[in-house]
């Protein structure tokens, strides 16, 4: 790799002229923005703005078109470079990223604790040479990081209970603490309360603001204004695949300067 | 048959001797109930993931062929597989080779052959519906946690696809409890065949309502089986 990839401001994500079409219609026309370590970015924009699209391409759902996405410098997406397309590189840079989505996606038929400790356990298996020699103590320390983890999100007595047996907002915890059990560098959220009443939603966005001040890194599509507005460091307000404006949001929710982002805030 | 027409004298010797041949017949019954369930399943698997292939052409032969077997009858399915090769090929299943002239073996195996056609159709589709009900999301919240394809399906996938299809599985298996009573049609000595056999030489009608008591039991067996896995199941989740 030769080419040169600056490192602007020291920014965790570097996500550059990004874009993406589905057939004729380009849903991405051009995407950039940075965030620094333990940043909070919100996206907020209409309804078929593309943000869950951007969402999906920095989690490898999809296949960016153009552009290229750097963590601490280092480029995990490049259009222009496809050997980082190649299966082996995607599984390992998509661990970078964690996405917690609108609807949970917990595991049925797994409990509380099993949800989080699954993937990492089958990753030990495939990865880790000291499962072979040790299984339990790898075993151990898994079930340990998951049960600190429930206990942080205030959910460490429901650990053998079943998805079903949650309500949304608890399985959105469960959700979230299932994503950091990766340990991803920088966390993704769609729309993490659009699906829970507003009661269920004020304990979801507890646990996020608690993980801000934890120093966690992350990537907030909302339509909350109120929560973007107090927990965002930054906002970036999509319309019809571009951004239309972006800044700070004590700047950006009083004073809009775009008619589009002034009319959306307005509805 | 002749068999069949020894003196009875007493009713309870009748009894026994018509128990000993319905339970002949029944084995037949059994027989064809589990070799069809032993092959359908897994050719069933087989037309369910030709039907949700990439290649095009071979999902639509496939879905053509479930479609034309499902909108079909089982017994003109029997019939032809039975009869066709003989009168349309002059090559009778009763002088197929592989049957060393074993003429209820050929008959047997004919309709065996049409019974795992026709389940496999309909498994198939039982299969198929339980594989795309299961949300795109599932799929996606293993990759982005970085498992392989392999792991999402055998560690998230497979148990909620069988959780899918077991109501409708049960269904379908009670029908093939009855079903293999067609097999009669093709004079496989099952044990409708073996019942009415008895009726025609013996004129004896209770026989018949005696082979209903055993396909209600089998089928409460078979009902009964499904239930257990079911609820085995959904312990866990609605
Ligand atoms: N897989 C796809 N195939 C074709 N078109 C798609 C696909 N996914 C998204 N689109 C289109 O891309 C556009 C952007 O969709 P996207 O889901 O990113 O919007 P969004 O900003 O997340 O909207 P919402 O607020 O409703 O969630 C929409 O017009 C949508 O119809
Ligand atoms: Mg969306």
């Amino acid at each position: 790799m030769d080419k040169e990839y600056k490192n602007t401001e020291n920014a965790l994500l570097e996500v550059l002229e990004l874009t993406k079409s589905f057939g004729e219609t380009q849903v991405l026309k051009g995407i950039s923005f940075s965030l620094k370590k333990g940043e909070v970015l919100a996206i907020i924009g209409s309804s078929g703005s593309g943000k869950t699209t951007l969402l999906r391409c920095l989690n490898f759902l999809e296949t960016a078109d153009g552009g290229r996405i750097l963590v601490d410098g280092t480029p995990v997406f490049d259009a222009a470079d496809p050997s980082l397309l190649h299966p082996k590189n995607i599984r390992k840079n998509r661990l970078t990223f964690g996405l917690v989505f609108q609807n949970f996606q917990l595991f049925p038929q797994y409990s509380v604790l099993q949800n989080l400790t699954l993937a990492a356990i089958l990753s030990a298996k495939q990865n880790d040479p000291e499962y072979k020699t040790d299984k339990k103590k790898v075993l151990d320390a898994i079930d340990t990081r998951a049960l600190a983890l429930l206990e942080r999100i205030g959910l460490a007595e429901k650990k053998d209970n079943y998805p079903c047996q949650l309500s949304g907002g608890q399985q959105q915890r469960v959700a979230i603490a299932r994503a950091l059990m990766l340990t991803p560098a920088i966390l993704c959220f769609d729309e993490p309360t659009s699906a829970l009443d507003p009661e269920l939603t004020k304990e979801v966005l507890r646990v996020i603001r608690d993980l801000k001040e934890n120093g966690h890194t992350m990537v907030v599509v909302t339509h909350e204004m109120d929560f973007a507005r107090d927990v965002a460091d930054q906002v970036i307000f999509m319309a019809d695949g571009v951004i239309e404006e972006s800044g700070a949001p004590s700047e950006l929710f009083t004073s809009p300067k775009s008619p589009i982002l002034r009319s959306f805030l307005s509805q | 048959m002749n068999l069949l027409l020894s003196a009875e004298t007493t009713g309870w010797d009748t009894f026994l001797s018509v128990t000993q041949k319905l339970a002949g017949g029944f084995g037949t019954t059994l027989l064809l109930f589990f070799l069809t369930l032993l092959f359908a399943i897994p050719l069933g698997l087989l037309f369910a993931c030709i039907s949700r292939a990439r290649f095009k052409p071979a999902r639509f032969l496939m879905r053509a062929f479930i479609y034309v077997i499902r909108g079909t009858p089982l017994l003109l399915q029997l019939m032809i597989v039975v009869y066709l090769p003989g009168i349309a090929f002059n090559a009778p299943l009763t002088k197929w080779e592989i049957f060393h002239q074993n003429v209820p073996l050929s008959y047997f195996c004919g309709a065996l052959f049409a019974f795992v056609i026709n389940y496999a159709c309909y498994f198939a589709e039982i299969f198929r519906g339980g594989i795309e009900n299961i949300p795109k999301g599932q799929y996606e919240a293993c990759e982005v946690l970085g498992m392989t394809k392999s792991q999402t399906f055998f560690r998230v996938i497979l148990l909620q696809v069988i959780r899918n299809i077991v109501a409708p599985m049960s269904n379908e298996v009670v029908t093939l409890v009855k079903d293999t009573a067609l097999a009669r049609t093709v004079s496989v000595v099952e044990i409708f065949f073996t019942a009415s056999e008895i009726l025609r030489l013996q004129f004896i009608i209770w026989p018949l309502f005696y082979t209903g008591a055993f396909y209600l039991l089998f089928s409460a067996l078979v009902t009964l089986f499904f239930g257990i896995v079911e609820k085995k199941l959904s312990r866990y989740w609605k």
